[in-house]
């Protein structure tokens, strides 16, 4: 493998793995942002007053976290069109990215929530301050600043099941790879710099995390 | 129309269960082995051995940094180039017992760097040896963090066992996946995958919030 490995080959195909490299992160920023709201909102609706919302909310955020995203992303590509929903692959993907990080997004927004004095919350009562201006003003910038780094996580999760979508053919990095393997017959080539591609991606999401974990000690002293 | 799918769906369920037994024997054979490697590779990791360590560290990163199918790719088509001609099947656990063996590893040296070098040096102290104190002092204090993450980290597993369907195993994914060229409802049949999983999944998740609530009241009581 090694004596015949083909580094020509893998210059060759350099721009489109540049491509879907680009649409690796397209896939999965878009998948970040969308589960970004989904979690606000499901967490929103998991800790709020209202006993049917919370149900709601649980079970969304309980059945995603106990079944397998390749599941969830077969179960919205073969089923919504079904229901006479026709969606294009690289929708159904995000629609599914985004679903499943929510429900991890929730969780870790919860436990950001949770992590605030009760006396925070009284204080800003107190003051007059409604639920949204509480939300706003005293709890959300704190809760993203203790929750920032497990974000960072989560999105180093995301990026890693972006790869799952290669299996309803999207062109993303390790479909470049599969596609290299199956014309030139080139496995070694395509798999490994599909991997080093992630790695990049990977590296620079844990250099963040560092230094986000550094300022959070940063604001806590 | 939904009935007759409902009652082919029924016919068909021996397929499900051949392939939730798959499932569960890949990610039993791969917990089993994972966990071992996981724990040897932690304690050799917390040991500071002086080559052994950044190698493993550098393994462990490269492991996490790279998604689980294209590591599923590496060793199916790749290990053949090599001379080592795998089935899928033990390709599948292969790659599965690495990945969880990496997350484990990390799950043990954050347990052993939690337990208090006094314990340590007082095992030390009694003349214990490496492995005795590894044994009876370090190990089951560390427990207690081990525990509840690594409970978490076999739900993971299980799910993560889904993405050796993409290399023919028929598991239960691949039955779905199968089943849903035949009957083309695919709310109903990855519906039923679903739960599936679910029925496995969620007892095991509940168990490792109720382990983790357990044991940070031992310690919280213990310090006092």
């Amino acid at each position: 493998m090694l004596e015949t490995f083909n580094f020509r080959v893998i210059l060759e195909y350099m721009p489109f793995f540049l491509s879907c490299f680009l649409a690796t992160l397209w896939l999965s920023g878009a998948g970040l942002l969308g589960a970004f709201g989904t979690g606000l909102l499901a967490c929103g609706m998991r800790i709020g007053r209202f006993k049917l919302l919370s149900r709601i909310a649980y079970v969304y955020i309980e059945s995603i976290r106990s079944t397998p995203l390749l599941v969830q992303l077969f179960f919205f590509y073969f089923g919504l069109p079904s229901l006479g929903l026709r969606m294009s692959e690289a929708s159904t993907g995000i629609l599914a990215l985004t679903l499943n990080s929510g429900a991890y997004m929730a969780e870790i927004i919860r436990a950001g929530i949770q992590s605030i004095p009760n006396g925070q919350i009284e204080a800003a009562v107190s003051s007059g301050l409604n639920y949204f201006q509480r939300m706003r003003c005293v709890i959300l910038p704190q809760a993203i600043g203790v929750t920032l780094p497990p974000m960072l996580g989560q999105a180093i999760v995301l990026v890693k099941d972006s790869a799952l979508l290669s299996l309803i053919s999207l062109p993303e990095l390790t479909r470049a790879g599969q596609i290299m393997t199956s014309e030139r017959f080139m496995p070694a080539e395509g798999f490994l710099t599909s991997a080093v591609f992630y790695l990049v991606i990977y590296y620079f999401l844990k250099l963040m995390t560092h230094w986000s974990q550094r300022r959070l000690i940063y604001l806590q002293t | 129309m939904w009935s007759f799918y409902i009652e082919q769906l029924i016919v068909s369920l021996p397929f499900f269960f051949k392939g939730l037994g798959m499932t569960i024997a890949v990610s039993g054979l791969s917990l089993a082995a994972g966990t071992v490697l996981g724990f040897v590779w932690g304690i050799a990791r917390a040991k500071h051995v002086r080559l052994l360590k950044p190698l493993l560290g550098a393994w462990v990163d490269i492991v996490r940094g790279t998604p689980f199918l294209v590591q599923v790719f590496i060793i199916f088509f790749l290990l053949p180039e090599v001379g080592i001609q795998l089935e899928a099947f033990p390709a599948a656990v292969i790659a599965l017992s690495n990945l969880s063996a990496c997350f484990i590893c990390e799950i043990v040296v954050a347990g052993i760097s939690a337990v208090p070098s006094g314990q340590r040096e007082a095992a030390t102290s009694s003349g214990l040896n490496w492995f005795q104190q590894l044994r009876y002092v370090i190990l089951p204090q560390s427990m207690r963090v081990i525990l509840p993450p690594l409970v978490g980290q076999y739900v993971l597993l299980i799910k993560d066992s889904s993405v050796v369907s993409a290399i023919g195993v028929v598991d239960v994914t691949r039955v779905g996946w199968l089943t849903v060229q035949r009957i083309p409802q695919g709310l109903l049949v990855f519906g039923l995958v679903a739960v599936l999983y679910f029925v496995i999944c969620y007892p095991l998740i509940q168990l490792s919030n109720s382990l983790e609530k357990r044991m940070s009241v031992s310690y919280t009581r213990g310090k006092e």
